[in-house]
Parts: C-alpha cells; sequence; structure tokens
C-alpha cells in the first residue's frame, strides 16, 4: 500500500513538470494564437487582445498567473492573489474559442470520449478474449490459423484506413449504420469497432500467447491426471492464469483508448476532446493546448496506477516495494 | 529475454539445440532456422519488393505523381492500375512516391531510435549503480508520458524554429525540413523500449565471465563494450529494429493523416489515405482512393510484422 501512496504522490510533481514543460514550450514556438492571414483592425484592437489574455506580460509572468501564484496590487494599493489559476482548479480562458473556459470545453467533450474509448475497450475484450482462447485451443488447425492472421490484419491496419472503409461498407454500401455524429447508440458502433479493432487483434494474440503457456503447464497435467474433463481444464484451470498479460496490457490499451481518438472522433465527427488537441496546438491556442496535455497525463498517470493495483490484486504472486 | 544465443555461452547451448553432426556458428543456426520460416521468408521477399517498386514506379511509370491531369477519379483500369484522384494523378504512381517517402522516414527514424536507445541502455547497464538507476528512472516518466499527445505539441511548436534554421542555411531545402523533423522527432519518441531491452542484456552480460576475463586481462571500458558487449546485443537489437520499423511507418502515416507530416505535394501512405477520406461522399464511392494506399501500408506493416517474428524465433529458438 506504502508503494501506491508514494506513486500517488510522485504524479503530482511530474504532472506539474509536464504541464510546465508544455506552457513554455507552446508560448516560445514561433507565432501566435492571434496571427491570423488577416491582421486584426488595428493595433489598439491587437493591444487590448494581448491585455486581456494577459499576453503582454512576461513568460514567468504569465506563468505564475497560470498556476494562480500571483500577486499583484489592486487599485486601492492592496496586494492581492491574482484570481483564477491552477491552485483555483482554472485553466483559463481558450484563445481560439472565446467567451468558453479550458474547463468548459474539456468538461462537454470529455464525456464523449471516455464513453467512446470504454465501449471500444469492451469491445477490444470481448472480440480478443474469446477469439485468442478460441484460438490457442484449436492451435494447428486452420481455424487457429485463420483466426491468428485476423488478428495480425487488424494489428496492422490502421484506424484511419478502418474507418473510412467502414463508412463506405456500411454506412454508404449497405445503409446499416449512420456515416457519423454522435448521440443514438447505432452512431457509437462504427467508431467503437474503428477504435477497438486494433486492440482486439493484440488481445488476441495476448491471450492465445498466456493460453499456450498456461496449457503447458505442469498444473494442467495434474488437473487432466485427476479427470477433470477438458471443458473444466480449459476454463476453470488454464484461462484464469492466461489473461494475466491482457490484464496488464488493459492500462496501455485504455490510455491509448482514451487519448489516441483523435483520429477516429475526426473521422467520424465525434464531438470529443480528441479533435481539440490538433486544432488548438495548430492554431496556437495557448491554454486549451496546456489544459490538454495536463489532462491526458493525468489520465495517463492515473490509468497506470490502477492497473497495477489490479494487477497485484489479482496475482499474490505480484509484490511491490 | 533468453541468452541462449549468445557465441560464448559454451557447451549447454549446443546440447541444448544442435542435433547437427556439422559444427556451425550461431549465426549460421540462426541463419539456418530464419530460412526454414517461410512466412518470414516471403515477407522478407515482399518487403524488398515493395522497396524495389517504391524506387522504380515513379521513376518508370509514364504519369506524373505531382501534376493533375484531366482524368479526375478515373476507377482502376489497365491505364490506372489504382485508378485517379481528385486532381486526376495515377494513385499506383502516387502510392508507391508516398511509400518512398514512409519506408525512407521508418528507417530513418529507426536508426534515430536506435542510436539512442542502443547508447542509452549500453550506459545505463554497463555504468550501473547510481547513473542506471537515474537513466532508468528518466526512461520510466518518459514511458508514462503521453508520447502522441507530446509529438503533437512537439512538432507543431518546434517546426516554426526547424523551419527558420533550415530557410536560413539554404532556402532551398525549405521543403525537407519537415521530413528531417519527423526523421528525428519520431526516433526521439521511440527508443525507450529498445533502451530498455539493451540494457537487461549489457547487465547479465557485464558479469560474464568472458568479460570478467577480458578485464583483468586489461582491457579498457571501450574495447569491452565494443568487443565484447555490443556483439552480444546485436541479436537483439535487429529483431527490436525489425518492429520499430512499422511502428514508425505507422506513427508517420498517422501523423501525415492528421496533417503533421509531410505536406502536399509530397505525400506518404498516411497522406494520401487522408486524401482518400476526405472525398467520402454519400453520391459516389471513390473506394480506390483508400483500398490502394490502405492495401500497401497494411501489407507491408504486416510483412514487416511477420519477418520480426521470425527472426525473433530464429535468434532465440526457445521463444516459439
Amino acid at each position: 500500500m506504502n508503494y501506491f501512496l508514494r506513486r500517488l504522490l510522485f504524479m503530482l510533481p511530474l504532472t506539474l513538470v509536464i504541464v510546465t514543460l508544455a506552457f513554455f514550450l507552446v508560448r516560445v514556438a514561433p507565432g501566435g494564437p492571434f496571427d491570423r492571414e488577416r491582421k486584426p483592425a488595428s493595433p489598439a484592437v491587437e493591444r487590448a487582445l494581448a491585455e486581456k489574455y494577459h499576453l503582454d506580460e512576461s513568460l514567468i509572468s504569465q506563468y505564475l498567473r497560470f498556476l494562480g501564484l500571483k500577486w499583484e496590487r489592486t487599485p486601492g494599493g492592496s496586494l492581492r492573489r491574482a484570481p483564477g489559476g491552477l491552485v483555483a482548479g482554472d485553466l483559463g480562458l481558450s484563445l481560439k474559442y472565446r467567451n468558453h473556459t479550458v474547463t468548459d470545453i474539456i468538461l462537454q467533450g470529455l464525456p464523449v470520449s471516455l464513453t467512446l474509448g470504454f465501449l471500444a475497450f469492451g469491445f477490444a475484450l470481448a472480440m480478443g478474449l474469446p477469439l485468442g482462447f478460441y484460438t490457442a485451443v484449436r492451435r494447428g488447425h486452420w481455424g487457429d490459423w485463420i483466426g491468428s492472421l485476423f488478428a495480425l490484419l487488424v494489428i496492422c491496419i490502421p484506424g484511419f484506413v478502418i474507418g473510412p472503409l467502414l463508412i463506405l461498407g456500411f454506412a454508404l454500401k449497405a445503409g446499416w449504420f449512420p456515416v457519423g455524429l454522435w448521440g443514438a447508440p447505432l452512431q457509437a458502433v462504427l467508431p467503437m469497432v474503428a477504435l477497438g479493432l486494433y486492440f482486439g487483434g493484440r488481445v488476441t494474440r495476448l491471450t492465445r500467447e498466456g493460453m499456450t503457456q498456461a496449457l503447458q503447464s505442469e498444473y494442467i497435467r495434474t488437473a487432466r491426471a485427476k479427470g477433470a474433463s477438458e471443458l473444466q481444464v480449459l476454463l476453470k484451470h488454464a484461462l484464469p492464469t492466461a489473461v494475466m498479460p491482457v490484464v496488464s496490457y488493459s492500462g496501455p490499451m485504455l490510455a491509448d483508448l482514451l487519448t489516441g481518438s483523435f483520429v477516429v472522433e475526426n473521422i467520424f465527427q465525434i464531438p470529443g476532446i480528441g479533435v481539440f488537441m490538433v486544432n488548438s496546438s495548430l492554431s496556437r491556442d495557448y491554454t486549451m493546448v496546456v489544459g490538454l496535455v495536463m489532462l491526458y497525463a493525468v489520465l495517463l498517470l492515473v490509468l497506470n496506477l490502477l492497473v497495477d493495483l489490479a494487477y497485484s490484486l489479482l496475482d499474490p504472486r505480484v509484490r511491490y516495494e | 529475454m533468453s541468452e541462449s544465443k549468445l557465441p560464448q555461452n559454451g557447451p549447454s547451448m549446443v546440447s541444448s539445440i544442435s542435433v547437427e553432426a556439422v559444427h556451425l556458428s550461431p549465426n549460421q543456426k540462426t541463419w539456418r532456422r530464419l530460412c526454414a520460416n517461410r512466412p518470414a521468408l516471403i515477407s522478407a521477399a515482399f518487403i524488398a519488393l515493395v522497396m524495389l517498386l517504391a524506387i522504380g514506379v515513379p521513376l518508370l511509370s509514364p504519369h506524373d505523381a505531382v501534376h493533375g491531369s484531366d482524368s479526375q477519379f478515373a476507377p482502376p483500369s489497365l491505364a490506372h492500375w489504382f485508378g485517379t484522384d481528385v486532381h486526376g494523378r495515377d494513385v499506383f504512381t502516387r502510392v508507391f512516391a508516398g511509400a518512398r517517402i514512409s519506408l525512407l522516414v521508418g528507417a530513418v527514424g529507426t536508426v534515430v531510435s536506435l542510436i539512442i536507445g542502443v547508447c542509452w541502455g549500453m550506459i545505463a547497464g554497463y555504468v550501473g549503480g547510481r547513473t542506471d538507476n537515474f537513466m532508468m528512472r528518466f526512461v520510466d516518466i518518459l514511458y508514462a508520458l503521453p508520447s502522441i499527445v507530446f509529438v503533437i505539441v512537439l512538432i507543431t511548436t518546434l517546426e516554426g524554429f526547424v523551419k527558420q534554421w533550415i530557410t536560413a542555411i539554404s532556402p532551398a531545402l525549405a521543403p525537407a525540413g519537415r521530413m528531417m523533423f519527423l526523421f528525428v522527432g519520431l526516433g526521439a519518441v521511440s527508443w525507450l523500449t529498445m533502451a530498455r531491452i539493451v540494457r537487461g542484456q549489457v547487465l547479465s552480460l557485464r558479469s560474464r565471465p568472458f568479460v570478467l576475463a577480458s578485464q583483468s586481462l586489461g582491457a579498457s571500458n571501450r574495447r569491452i563494450l565494443f568487443h565484447h558487449i555490443l556483439p552480444n546485443v546485436i541479436g537483439i537489437v535487429i529483431v527490436y529494429l525489425t518492429l520499430t520499423v512499422p511502428a514508425i511507418i505507422l506513427y508517420e502515416s498517422f501523423l501525415s493523416y492528421l496533417g503533421l507530416g509531410i505536406q502536399p505535394p509530397a505525400a506518404s501512405l498516411g497522406t494520401l489515405i487522408a486524401e482518400g477520406a476526405a472525398q467520402i461522399n454519400p453520391l459516389r464511392v471513390f473506394w480506390w482512393l483508400i483500398v490502394g494506399p490502405g492495401c500497401v501500408l497494411a501489407l507491408t506493416l504486416l510483412a514487416l510484422n511477420f519477418l520480426g517474428d521470425g527472426l525473433r524465433d530464429a535468434f532465440d529458438p526457445r521463444s516459439s
């Protein structure tokens, strides 16, 4: 338990380092959020914009303001903390989507991205575990051959190829599913498959490998010698150890699913947060980029921690210190 | 990670796998095992074919990969094997011009990741102690970062600088700037696993009798590293390299798909697929714009993965 507490505590400085890095990186880079092909109406407007978003201050002062640790003089002459900032849970105003705070935008998109991620996660497991189990049991037969080839094939076809093909086949030609957007359950099917197929292939391979190894162990021979039925041997004795690699993979997998859905969200026009990641880094939406990087970093760190925790609970041989 | 492939491993290895009467060196055995692996050989042949086509097709094709013609959206035919795109360009020519760039980025990015990863892993494993601890913690931290997010932020921000430098050196090189950046950027995020693997190997090699013997004979650290340790980690490095190439190709096409990779009119497989996906509409289905580049990309990745698996089995007979 001590180990996990320490890791939990360590997450705080790590997140801070990542956020700091992102903060300075986007601001130092050439170009700014208000550079367009057409210049703003007048220098005065430009100045007013910069002043409103505090872009006219020094980098250090901006950073302190972002953290919420900046002290400034009020017109009255007394010293007070500048409002907002990270300590108050405020990520600031988006520079691109005016009058929206970064927190608002994230809170709007995050549930959608999370739903899509978890659906794809479920799909990957629902596809990978049975297929891996089947191919391991039928090892050497044509069923194994076809199943394994399929698993390798879907690993090698990126989501941005599968997505458009699914749209062409199942939405435009067959007309079974809507082409895009989000809301109705049917609209979630194609994005879920496009996002989850790759991970389904990975889970298949892991399950197959785990199952094959488990079936070669001594305790399986013992179980068979005791006269356990084949079904019992497979399900009760071999399967629990065979899924351990899948458990340890599910952490990175979930993180990848939640953070890596840019393309699928883009293809199916899903209003998640993935779309913002690329757009805001391209348009130098400083506050958005920093907010999203922080979100992704926290998600990833928490997920990794949860998986390690689950792993130590499931497998008593695993000890962290 | 098994160490049975190491030449200095002595009699235990010979007795465990060798039934041939002729004595073969471990490398020869590896080669024989690889040659007996049909899927790996077919994959290697396929990769060679794609490389040949990537070099040859853009040179020899009667069509131009960059300039358009009047026949827009022609379906696949004898004249245009993969059809034509929105500007009437031959997709077949463009796919292999794109494969050329994709393969180049994959290869160079892998070399960059190889250099960083092997050096990092060798130093950490060989020096050991506090240095090792520090270096590997650093790798752990980088592992915890959302790499794709960072690549996107890095590419969009640092690219401006790189462009300035390159145009300062020579304006003609400007279009190559993005590619150079992809080489270095993708290599720089892909070295972590390589460093871990190499470090593990070096750590176990360091305390082997032949290294101790060499040390007691007064060999310098450099000699030990380059003459005794490096040759022994090469096997596993090669295996992992074959698996890094498809990962980087995939990464590059992903970025190109998002519009952050190769810039038009040049194209990689990722940009071609993105162009195809942009033409999706309910009225007419231009499937060949996606199927052509998609198939070449998927089959290349598949072949590289098969070859990697085959090499792993060849270097480490106990793994399969």
